[in-house]
């Protein structure tokens, strides 16, 4: 099943030549609208007039994560704000977090390209889809929202938390096809079983899981629980949100939009491109953004391309599963956390040393977070109380700061490891 | 049916077209919309043959066209309906849609021409009325069907319309706009330069928007009709004005 099939089958010599007209007219639309860009291919001696192939796309500068946060919040809109219909951000609350905008066109981009992923996962307009992903600043709610209306399913938006009334929507609303990260999915599964009710009493078929990295045995562990068929899909904020690229059901890579976004895979290291079919980091540059373009935006998402083609018949190029980052960012119940958020966040406490340690864990299917923090001589002397109420008061800002739920746990100086020297700030002891 | 790709052309050593890329399939109605002064007139006529290329290349039904003679190029299949309409005004309305069957003379095709006639005055009747009357007396709108029917006459794969609404009341534009439709309806494949955007994007497929001989964006004519910037400079919309009331 397609959604766009002229498009999602497109030959390749046509879609390149798409690609290229689209490349060069978002290349006009920077240089002539975001000055952050201008200024960087005026340095580089580089103009979009120079960029006559798609191979030229290799001789333009890199955007990285850093830059978004320097042109915090709307510095690179390539639209006046009155054309934004919508602004999205991820990664915290504060300057940390990189602000993104959509006019009506984008969104009604979105809409169709994670249309595309729900009818490669087996989505149909006679389905009853159940997101259960956070509805806020975070894209993933809302991209899979719009696709799934667009598509013409029955949208639940359940949003994600109250493990015991999601499954009683799923099992009152018959529920046919889930949205949300696989972790919680597994834990949605598990609940299913504590609460007595078999999957039989379900009238699931489809899952559609995203937002955080798994594996093969996951997938088989979820499909086995909840007695459905699981795809992955990718995307991210800064160039999207959910819609980027999406599994079929033939489950052999994640078939990239390759009308909308133009992808290169570069050693994180040298930059340069790595041979064909070996992993890498993700570089995306965006061909159809109106308000918030992106070229060459270093994903630090490790994946390949796959070579051939997918016997679906979808013509776009094919990306496996993303195996990690090429940064220390934790991707912690679908959230991304930055060490150095939380790093920050503890330098505003007085009383704890600049010594911390970050553990992540998977108790059941959920992520668990613990900071441990070694406490200053003068506190862990003084009594039980003020170490509890210090305990806490970190705890509620990191919770501010990073909006999920994390564990402090005050420790005696020098009793967290410090190897050479550098102290390993995080220890991620999932198994995925 | 036609691939552009990095075209660039222009006048003496004023360069007008900057590395323009863009396609029309098969029976699209594709609109290319910009300002006065954009390169849209230049764009076409380039592709007809009538400016040099300068870099760049135009492939026809997958065949490079780029600095053919015109006439090679209306024999390929690339018809052009030129801004202003060009007729041979002392002539007659007949003559006229002749001419347009030049390209066929030496084929001694004197049946096929006569049937072509037939089929172009069903679509405009009112040419068939006006026969033998000369050109420069018809009016504005009768002389635009006259250039198109004259374009027809060479049964091009590809009609390229310059500015076919200019001058008109808006009455005679949906008439003629009719006629683009219905063309396409019959099989042909247009491209259609306008500075009426929207009127070229209620019948078009796609469009290109040019900008000092840039292309800044591309898109179906849905999200060109409901892009704001083209809206406020091509449509003619006062969106400042809107939002206060």
């Amino acid at each position: 099943m397609y959604w766009e099939p002229e498009k999602e089958c497109l030959d390749r010599e046509d879609l390149e030549q798409l690609q290229l007209e689209r490349l060069q007219s978002t290349l006009n639309r920077v240089y002539e609208h975001v000055p952050f860009y201008r200024k960087k291919f005026d340095a580089m001696g580089i103009s979009p007039e120079d960029v006559g192939s798609l191979a030229d796309l290799a001789r333009l500068p890199f955007t990285t994560k850093a830059d978004l946060r320097e042109n915090y919040p709307y510095g690179l809109f390539a639209v006046p704000m009155r054309e934004v219909v919508r602004i999205h951000a991820s990664s915290g609350t504060t300057g940390a977090a990189t602000v993104v905008g959509y006019t009506r066109n984008d969104i009604r981009t979105w809409s169709n390209l994670v249309a595309r992923v729900l009818t490669a996962g087996g989505v149909t307009k006679d389905d009853v889809v159940q997101i259960a992903f956070g509805y806020g600043l975070f894209t993933g709610a809302f991209g899979l929202h719009y696709g799934a209306e667009r598509v013409g399913a029955s949208v639940i938006p359940a949003s994600s938390g109250n493990t015991a009334r999601q499954i009683q929507i799923m099992k009152d609303f018959k529920t046919t096809a889930i949205v949300s990260t696989p972790s919680y999915a597994l834990l949605m599964a598990d609940t299913l079983r504590e609460m007595g009710i078999p999957v039989s009493a379900l009238s699931l078929r489809y899952g559609l899981f995203g937002a955080e990295p798994w594996s093969d045995a996951m997938r088989k562990e979820i499909e086995g629980k909840l007695g459905i068929v699981a795809t992955d899909n990718y995307g991210l904020s800064e160039v999207l949100g959910p819609g980027v690229s999406g599994e079929c059901l033939e489950r052999q890579g994640l078939h990239i939009h390759e009308d909308h976004f133009l992808v290169e895979v570069v050693d994180p290291e040298t930059l340069r491109p790595v041979a064909p079919g070996e992993a890498g980091e993700l570089v995306i540059t965006t061909l159809t953004k109106e308000a918030f373009p992106m070229i060459r935006y270093r994903t630090r998402d490790l994946t390949r391309l796959l070579p051939g083609t997918c016997r679906c018949g979808r013509t776009g190029l094919r990306m496996g599963r993303v195996s990690g980052r090429t940064d220390d960012m934790l991707i912690i119940k679908g959230v991304n956390v930055f060490p150095s958020q939380i790093e920050h966040i503890l330098f505003e406490f007085e009383g704890t040393e600049p010594h911390y340690q970050i553990v992540v864990d998977r108790k059941g299917a959920m992520d668990e977070v613990t900071v441990m923090v070694e406490a200053a001589e003068s506190i862990f002397f003084d009594q039980m109380r003020r170490q509890k109420e210090m305990v806490e008061k970190i705890q509620k800002r990191l919770a501010q700061e990073l909006g999920i739920a994390v564990d402090v746990r005050l420790v005696e100086r020098k009793t967290l490891g410090r190897s050479e020297g550098k102290a390993k700030r995080v220890v991620d002891r999932r198994k995925l | 049916m036609l691939r552009i790709k990095n075209l660039e052309s222009g006048y003496g050593r004023l360069k007008v077209l900057k590395k323009v890329t863009m396609h029309i399939g098969a029976g699209e109605i594709v609109t290319i919309i910009g300002a006065n002064g954009a390169g849209k007139t230049s764009l076409l006529r380039t592709v007809s043959g009538l400016i040099r290329v300068r870099s760049g290349e135009i492939l026809f039904d997958m065949r490079d066209v780029g600095n053919l003679p015109p006439e090679k190029i209306v024999f390929r299949g690339c018809s052009l309906v030129p801004e202003g309409r060009q007729l041979f005004g002392p002539m007659t309305v007949r003559e006229n849609i002749l001419l347009g069957a030049y390209p066929r003379f030496r084929k001694k095709d004197g049946d096929g021409v006569r049937d072509d006639i037939e089929r172009i005055y069903a679509i405009f009747p009112r040419l068939r009325e006006r026969e033998r009357q000369l050109a420069g007396t018809l009016s504005g709108g009768e002389q635009q069907m006259l250039a198109i029917a004259r374009a027809l006459m060479a049964r091009p794969k590809l009609i390229m319309m310059d500015e076919p609404s200019m001058g008109l009341a808006p009455l005679v534009i949906k008439d003629i706009f009719s006629i683009i439709t219905r063309l396409r309806e019959e099989g042909n494949t247009v491209l259609l330069v306008e500075q009426n955007a929207k009127a070229a994007l209620a019948i078009a497929d796609r469009g290109y928007v040019l900008e000092t001989g840039r292309i800044i964006m591309e898109g179906t004519a849905e999200d060109l009709l409901s892009n704001r910037d083209v809206q406020r400079a091509y449509l003619g919309r006062d969106l400042d004005a809107e939002e206060k009331m």
